[in-house]
């Protein structure tokens, strides 16, 4: 890992030993992290990890207890002004008025960057969010969907830089997730880069990169592939009769760190290889049962990590 | 890697022009369309002045004492010292300033430096003496009936006291001398002329007080403080956006009292009205600035609503709205020097009844903008940037 903050010019984010607690609880260590520019670079971790906390410190929201850094080149505790003024912040909770219009909140954000033309930038990106029939309608009478669209218009409207994204899908059925992420590979093609925080596994991996946050650590990084391989996690895939039964015998067995269904399949993890082996090599003469040794999913990957995590830091 | 050339990123990073102006008038614009929608707050505007003014349509009675008095003393004689000391032993009048011209007289009445004015004319002890029955005039600020009317009405019995000691066997009997008492500005002691201007500034106290010290902490309760902060806008900035758009609401709400004060109640307006706009606008404006400072101090509305009223009640009772200013103690009248709402009653009051120019009124000009700029001063250091 790279330990000295640089300003190289393709590096978006590059922060050095963050760390940050509330009334004496740690909710970020020493976290370090480099996101290239014109990247997407997915954050992941279970709830309160520490993932909103980061994103905060990096757009001048909160102020780190220790630790530095830049982001877009400007460093995150003396530039704030100017690094709000290149990053869109899209919060986890909608933020903008919902007593305002769609119109009146994009105005309010054009106006707030100095744009020369509020009204008329207003109007661009309602017509590129496809809210152009909505513009007149309160933001807090949107559905979840069509807010979160005017959300990343919001961001999206000064031009940004950077983009910082919290959690941006949750609660979004899966078709306007699927143009979100779209709009997001498109932004990420005109080389602005893209930080954004998910619980969903499936778009960890339309990422380019991800990171892996639990308990305020990171516990992994790189390309979803280089996760995996990282983890040194052997998996079995099981498909066949009663799962559940067999998931309940394997469960404990020495070298059987994690046991889990995957619908009709049954996913048997463990870090020791050969200890694991000797633990399902009974039940794979069974004929009832079809086993394939594979790679583990990137979930397995994260429900170890997890779990391994809370030993050290809980 | 990106299309996008780092070098000319960086340079993008400049201040906008007139950045301070567009980010003011962005924030302004975004309270003007939220009040509008924000219908129970815009029929507050018009209600609570109008509902307050139908209500309050009476007078409170008190008798202050040691209420401030000048005299005019054109005669240094023992009799006119005599009848000085026995009016000060009524304990009504205090004798704060000896003037020697009829105009350094009529300013004092007329900034409300004093409450009464006497004047001892040349010649006094000898027209007595002779018996010419000759007249000591009393002019009283009648703006506050209650605080002049008792005064006065002890004036006949005490001056009988005192000659006794001075007037000899032989001088003529009962009244050797007229006390003319002279009511100024409210000649028929009517307490509306004193409680509708006074009533301009105690609505206006309470309805921009809540309105600004709603403002901050009501974007913090929606999440919406989050996004805002994301932003480049400075304290000072936000600070603007939403005092400016109140000003006016202010302003309306004033002219509306102002005008039912006038045509329902009959209340003059005897100075100037362009000075009465400007002093109460600078009022308004600095109400506005308290409120938004207390937003900035607590933690959710309710607080912000619980030191809005902490800081109406003392307005109330110690500006000389309800009692005489003059007739309270001492550490009462520091801490009612400290409230906008004392200046402003003073200021409302002399311009409406006493036609006072603004050079009358320095002082109390001078004290609100020094109240103004200290409230602004503390919000915008207050003003939290992050959410630390």
């Amino acid at each position: 890992m790279n330990s000295t903050p640089s300003t190289a010019p393709d590096i978006a984010i590059n922060v050095e030993g963050l760390s940050k607690s509330f009334g004496g609880r740690a909710v970020v260590q020493n976290l370090s992290m480099q996101v290239k520019r014109g990247s997407i670079y997915g954050f992941l971790g279970p709830n309160g990890s520490g993932k909103t906390t980061t994103i905060r410190m990096l757009c001048g929201l909160l102020t780190p207890d220790s630790g530095e850094g830049t982001c877009l080149g400007y460093d995150i505790r003396r530039d704030a002004d100017k690094i709000k003024r290149q990053v869109g912040y899209m919060t986890q909770r909608f933020s903008l008025y919902q007593d305002l219009s769609v119109r009146e909140n994009l105005e309010f954000v054009a106006r707030l960057y100095g744009l020369s033309n509020a009204r008329q930038a207003a109007r661009d990106m309602i017509q590129r969010i496809g809210l152009n029939g909505r513009e007149e309608q309160l933001a807090g009478e949107l559905s979840g969907g069509w807010k979160q669209r005017l959300a990343l218009g919001a961001c999206t409207l000064p031009n940004p830089q950077l983009l910082l994204l919290d959690e941006p899908t949750a609660g979004v059925d899966p078709k306007a997730r699927r143009d979100f992420w779209n709009e997001i590979h498109a932004l990420a093609a005109d080389g602005l880069t893209v930080l954004v925080s998910t619980h969903y596994m499936d778009e960890a991996e339309r990422c380019h990169e991800i990171a892996y946050i639990a308990y305020g650590n990171l516990l992994a990084h790189g390309t979803v592939d280089e996760v995996i391989a990282q983890s040194a996690l052997s998996t079995w895939t099981v498909t066949g009769d009663d799962l559940n039964g067999l998931a309940d015998e394997l469960s404990g067995k020495p070298g059987v760190d994690m046991v889990a269904p995957f619908g009709t399949s049954l996913h048997v993890s463990g870090r020791d290889k050969a200890a694991l082996e000797s633990s399902v090599a009974p039940y794979r003469e069974n004929r009832g049962w079809n086993w394939q040794h594979g790679d583990p999913s990137l979930e397995d990957v994260f429900i170890d990590l997890m779990g391994r995590s809370k030993d050290n830091f809980q | 890697m990106s299309t996008t050339d780092t070098n000319s990123a960086r340079r993008n990073v400049r201040e906008p022009s007139f950045g301070f102006w567009w980010r003011s008038y962005a924030m302004l614009v975004k309270e003007f369309i939220q009040l509008r929608r924000d219908r129970v707050s815009f029929a507050m505007i018009v209600m609570l002045p109008v509902m307050q003014l139908v209500l309050f349509g009476f007078a409170i009675n008190t008798t202050p004492r040691h209420l401030p008095t000048a005299v005019l003393l054109q005669e240094d004689s023992d009799l006119a010292r005599s009848i000085l000391k026995a009016m000060e032993n009524t304990a009504y009048f205090r004798f704060t300033h000896e003037v020697h011209s009829v105009a350094e007289f009529d300013d004092l009445l007329q900034s409300g430096k004093v409450l009464f004015g006497v004047e001892i004319p040349r010649g006094f002890e000898r027209a007595v003496r002779r018996g010419d029955h000759p007249a000591l005039l009393v002019a009283a600020d009648a703006t506050d009936p209650v605080a002049a009317g008792s005064a006065l009405g002890t004036l006949n019995g005490i001056v009988q006291t005192a000659l006794a000691h001075d007037l000899q066997a032989g001088d003529p009997p009962s009244t050797p001398f007229e006390i003319r008492a002279h009511s100024r500005y409210n000649p028929a002691a009517s307490s509306r002329l004193n409680i509708v201007p006074g009533l301009v500034g105690t609505i206006l106290t309470m309805t921009m007080l809540i309105f600004t010290a709603l403002s901050v902490t009501r974007e913090i309760e929606r999440g919406t403080m989050e996004s805002l902060l994301s932003m480049p806008i400075k304290p000072v900035e936000v600070m603007f956006g939403k005092i400016i758009p109140y000003v006016i609401v202010g302003f309306v709400q004033a002219t509306l009292i102002i005008g039912i004060g006038v045509l329902l109640f009959g209340v003059p307006i005897l100075g100037s009205l362009a000075t009465l706009a400007l002093l109460t606008t600078l009022f308004i404006t600095t109400n506005l600035a308290i409120g938004y400072t207390f937003s900035t101090i607590v933690q959710n509305q309710l607080q912000a609503m619980q030191l809005s009223m902490m800081f109406f009640l003392p307005s109330i009772l110690l500006s000389g709205f309800m009692f005489p200013f003059a007739g309270m103690p001492r550490w009462a009248q520091y801490i009612g020097e400290c409230l906008p709402l004392t200046h402003f009653v003073r200021i409302v009051r002399a311009i409406m009844l006493k036609g006072a120019t603004i050079q009358n009124l320095q002082y109390d000009t001078i004290a609100l903008i020094a109240l103004m700029l200290l409230a602004m001063t503390i919000a915008v250091t207050r003003f939290r940037r992050t959410l630390d």
